[in-house]
């Protein structure tokens, strides 16, 4: 069993489609939502989001957990901090 | 130098001085994509920046003097969709309407591939709390009244814009 399927998020945001900067702002408004400790799972088609996701990660203490791909999608497990 | 605080966030501060719709699209990219990350964002528009504060946003194109601008045609076949065609500034210069056909081109490119309007990033910042601050002194250049701007521009000077890219991590010129 892979790490995809042990992680069980508690909100999915879906950035299909869209282009930068719109992933780690929608990312970020959904993670404002959220308690301490719950997980968001973002799934992106945007080939600038691992690198993006990463840094956003960084930059803002929220830890990535998982950052994958699924055929085309790209998609992010996020842990708020 | 150190920052006045070292337990501010990170800030970034830009300059926004053009007001096209392809100089339109860095200073709010950067800008959202800075808030999202929880840092501080000030934008100081200035000359045609300033256009970017008023309401409704008529941002537009020019590929005249603009020669490393590929031209994409938003329908078609792929193979077509992909041809950076050529406009020679001769040709340009003597169709009118020609910008006008260049913004549309340029905006269903951009919408077709996925990447938010000018608007949409603007609105963005707005809720961000990114300091959207107009250019006092272009302002009485080009008969800019505070009215004619959305309500959460502020209006300051250089010595406004100087203070806070004192303190920031980040600055940029657009």
């Amino acid at each position: 069993m892979n790490d995809i399927e042990v992680i069980k998020e508690d909100v999915l945001l879906d950035c299909t489609g869209l282009l930068c900067p719109m992933p780690i702002v929608k990312t970020s408004k959904a993670i404002k939502e959220l308690q301490s400790g719950q997980i968001l799972k973002m799934i992106a088609t945007d080939a600038g989001s691992p690198p993006d996701i990463a840094a956003w990660s960084r930059q803002t203490g929220n830890e990535l957990l998982l950052s994958t791909t699924e055929g085309e999608k790209f998609i992010f497990f996020l842990k708020k901090s | 130098m150190s920052k006045s605080d070292p337990n501010a966030p990170k800030r970034l501060a830009l300059i926004s001085s053009k007001g096209t719709l392809d100089w339109a699209y860095p200073p709010f990219i950067l800008a959202s994509a800075a808030g999202a990350m929880g840092w501080e964002v000030g934008i100081f528009f200035t000359f045609y920046g300033l256009t970017l504060l008023k309401p409704e946003l008529t941002a537009a194109v020019s590929p005249l003097g603009n020669p490393a601008m590929p031209m994409k045609m938003p329908f078609g076949p792929e193979g077509f969709q992909n041809i950076n065609w050529p406009m020679p500034n001769l040709l340009m210069a003597n169709v009118p309407g020609f910008e006008g056909l260049a913004t549309t081109l340029m905006k269903q490119t951009f919408h077709n591939k996925g990447v938010a309007t000018i608007e949409e990033l603007r609105d963005a910042c707005i809720e961000l709390d990114v300091r959207l601050i107009g250019c006092q002194m272009t302002m009485d250049v080009f008969g800019f009244k505070r009215e004619d701007f959305i309500p959460q521009a502020e209006i300051g000077g250089a010595a406004t814009f100087l203070e806070y890219a004192a303190d920031a991590d980040v600055q940029l010129f657009i």
